[in-house]
């Protein structure tokens, strides 16, 4: 959209003296100039926005590149089978697996605790609780996600631990529960503030609809407006499984850093995440194996992920409903 | 609601006695479920508070850190997260405005904006250890930037920049039409409008994404212990004109660092209840600077909202 019929004022003051041809010249030079401006500065956005684009190229092509070299000197097979990860021993193994169970168990203490309170708290702020006590809780809710992990790992570690080894008392002083615990609760927001979206998005016909019907509040939550927002729900789910599945440093702080081929929460455990953190800490030389192996262990993270997101992709568009 | 089967007046105010209960059963367990958030986060500061504000003197901001305990303190640590914090705001609030620009106000719709707007909903997705990895691989080994404030600031600018893109695009998009509309028709030009409207008014919207964005940096750890931050740093960076003339201002960029969750990070593993002390203290420092910015971002988008009216 360019000014193509208006005379800016300025010229119009500044060339009094011109008229005819000479006039209509100088207008025609202007406006090739401000084309000229215009596209330049169109460019230069272009460029800003493609930056997102070209880190995730960068992150494809250094995960694949230092992979491939990786899987160059380990073949995959062992890579997906072996029991025992011990990179950094002169008798190495590489048995993803293990890290793998470290991770998983850690996600699910968290999302048991984060997908039950999450869905909860949504429903409840959506259906139940008055105008004024979700404008005041929800903001408090929303600090839970914005301290800083490394803090919910001091608070894994040198709260909860001594408090579940009250109940539990032979539990270790590294273990995955309390990691997974603390990490649920600092996904509960991303899992409640979503769904609570998705269903203030239901319109109120149908819950309107439901309570002439005489359903009660929890009836019209469970049987109407939950199954309407399925789709939402659906995604704020999958976030929080990301977030489980990437998180770093309370299992880096709090679950101690030892591979343990279990699926059992009250021992120690090393995660995918953790591990490249603890290789990160070390001395390792650039491009021996051990350093490979970190973003071999990236890449399975990224791949995770990816197959997360494309779950949710796929719910999202079964569950969806049009009103 | 029980089908095919009458009801007798007894039975029916049993059934509906019975709804009404768990209704109110429901809203309790609502009220439960927010109390463990909450609860958490009051264990979270009172716990933080017990330990860490006796360590909290003007000493504690001012010392290095140091193999004693009581003498340790977090000024590399925070001059450290000041810095990367200036070179990621550097980068990430003009790549990510302009570019929330190009895609709401410039963008065509073809194949090439949708690779686009896919790709940072996929970034926004992507764990922060990642991002360590990529800065490892490239701005570490392949740029030659060395593990150094640079390094860690241009990373976390990548790792913030889908969220300034996000709330950035919001804020345009909350600006009506008309308001367009009416800078076209004074002859505008497409970038006039950009800059000279929509800007001014986005800006606290953009302002809260900025901030929030800044929060989420301040508090990373995991991208910047890969690209490997040193935990013990016992100087300041140098400062600028100190070094030889051409490059004497920018040394400070390329200089080794550590930040404050880093810092937390290795007072925490270390087995000596002393240093957890630190740990709580450097943390309760932490603390109030991200939900000090989070509560701003907030306060600001609940203000805006209310005040705003086209």
């Amino acid at each position: 959209m360019t000014a193509t019929s208006t005379t800016p004022q300025r010229i119009q003051m500044a060339d009094q003296a011109l008229t005819g041809e000479a006039r209509l010249a100088q207008m025609a030079r202007t406006k090739v100039r401000r084309k000229r401006r215009e596209k330049v500065i169109e460019l230069v956005l272009l460029a800003a926005a493609c930056v997102s684009v070209l880190t995730t190229v960068g992150i494809v092509y250094v995960l694949l590149k230092e992979s491939l070299v990786f899987f160059s000197q380990v073949p995959l097979w062992t890579f997906l089978t072996d029991t025992q990860w011990t990179p950094l021993f002169s008798d190495a193994h590489f048995g993803i697996m293990v890290l793998l169970s470290g991770t998983l168990t850690s996600s699910t203490v968290a999302l048991l605790v984060a997908i039950p309170l999450g869905t909860i708290i949504a429903i409840y702020l959506s259906e139940f609780a008055g105008h004024k006590t979700r404008e005041t809780l929800k903001p408090v809710l929303e600090l839970l996600s914005g301290v800083p992990t490394i803090i919910y790992g001091y608070f894994a570690l040198l709260f909860v631990t001594p408090l579940l080894q009250k109940l539990f008392p032979e539990l270790p002083g590294f273990n995955v529960l309390s990691a997974g615990l603390v990490m649920g609760v600092m996904i509960i927001p991303y899992v409640s503030s979503l769904s609570e979206d998705a269903m203030r998005a239901v319109p109120m016909s149908l819950r309107e609809g439901s309570y002439a019907m005489g359903a009660t509040r929890f009836q019209t939550a469970v049987k109407v407006v939950v199954p309407a927002a399925l789709s939402g729900i659906a995604s704020a789910y999958i976030l929080g499984i990301s977030r489980a599945v990437g998180e770093t440093m309370i299992l880096a702080v709090a679950a101690g850093m030892q591979p343990n081929l279990s699926f059992n929460p009250m021992e120690p455990a090393a995660t995918i995440t953790s591990y490249i953190v603890q290789v990160a800490l070390g001395d390792l030389p650039h491009g021996s194996v051990g350093y490979q192996t970190i973003f071999a262990a990236g890449l399975m993270l990224m791949l995770l992920t990816l197959l997360f997101n494309l779950v949710g992709y796929w719910m999202r568009r079964r569950y969806r409903e049009v009103y | 609601m029980a089908a095919g089967r009458t009801l007798g007046a007894q039975q029916m105010r049993a059934l509906i006695r019975k709804h009404k209960r768990l209704d109110a059963l429901f809203g309790l367990l609502g009220l439960l479920a927010l109390m463990v958030g909450v609860l958490t986060l009051a264990a979270l500061f009172a716990g933080m508070a017990i330990d860490g504000i006796p360590r909290l003197t003007g000493d504690f901001f001012t010392s290095f850190p140091s193999r004693r305990a009581g003498q340790a303190g977090i000024l590399s640590a925070w001059v450290g997260s000041i810095l990367v914090m200036l070179v990621t705001a550097f980068f990430a609030v003009p790549v990510g405005i302009y570019g929330a620009i190009y895609l709401e106000e410039y963008a065509r719709k073809n194949w090439f904006t949708d690779v686009i707007e896919i790709n940072i909903t996929n970034l926004a997705g992507v764990p922060s250890i990642v991002y360590g990895l990529l800065a490892l691989g490239l701005f570490v080994y392949t740029f030659g930037l060395g593990q150094s404030i640079l390094s860690a600031g241009l990373t976390l600018a990548l790792l913030i920049l889908p969220i300034v893109i996000v709330t950035t695009r919001e804020a345009l998009r909350a600006i009506p039409v008309h308001v367009r509309e009416g800078a076209y028709a004074c002859g505008a030009s497409q970038w006039q409008v950009v800059h000279d409207h929509l800007l001014p008014y986005g800006l606290p919207g953009i302002l809260t994404g900025v901030i929030i964005g800044m929060a989420r940096a301040i508090g990373e750890t995991a991208p910047i212990i890969t690209i490997g931050a040193l935990t013990f740093i016992a100087f300041l960076p140098p400062v600028p004109f100190s070094g030889e003339p051409p490059a004497g201002v920018l040394d400070w960029l390329f200089s080794p660092f550590t930040v404050m969750p880093i810092q937390i990070f290795n007072w925490t593993s270390r087995p000596d209840p002393a240093f957890h002390q630190n740990a709580a203290a450097a943390s309760f420092v932490l603390v109030f600077m991200t939900l000090g910015m989070n509560g701003l971002a907030i306060w600001l988008r609940y203000r805006l909202r209310k005040n705003i009216k086209w």
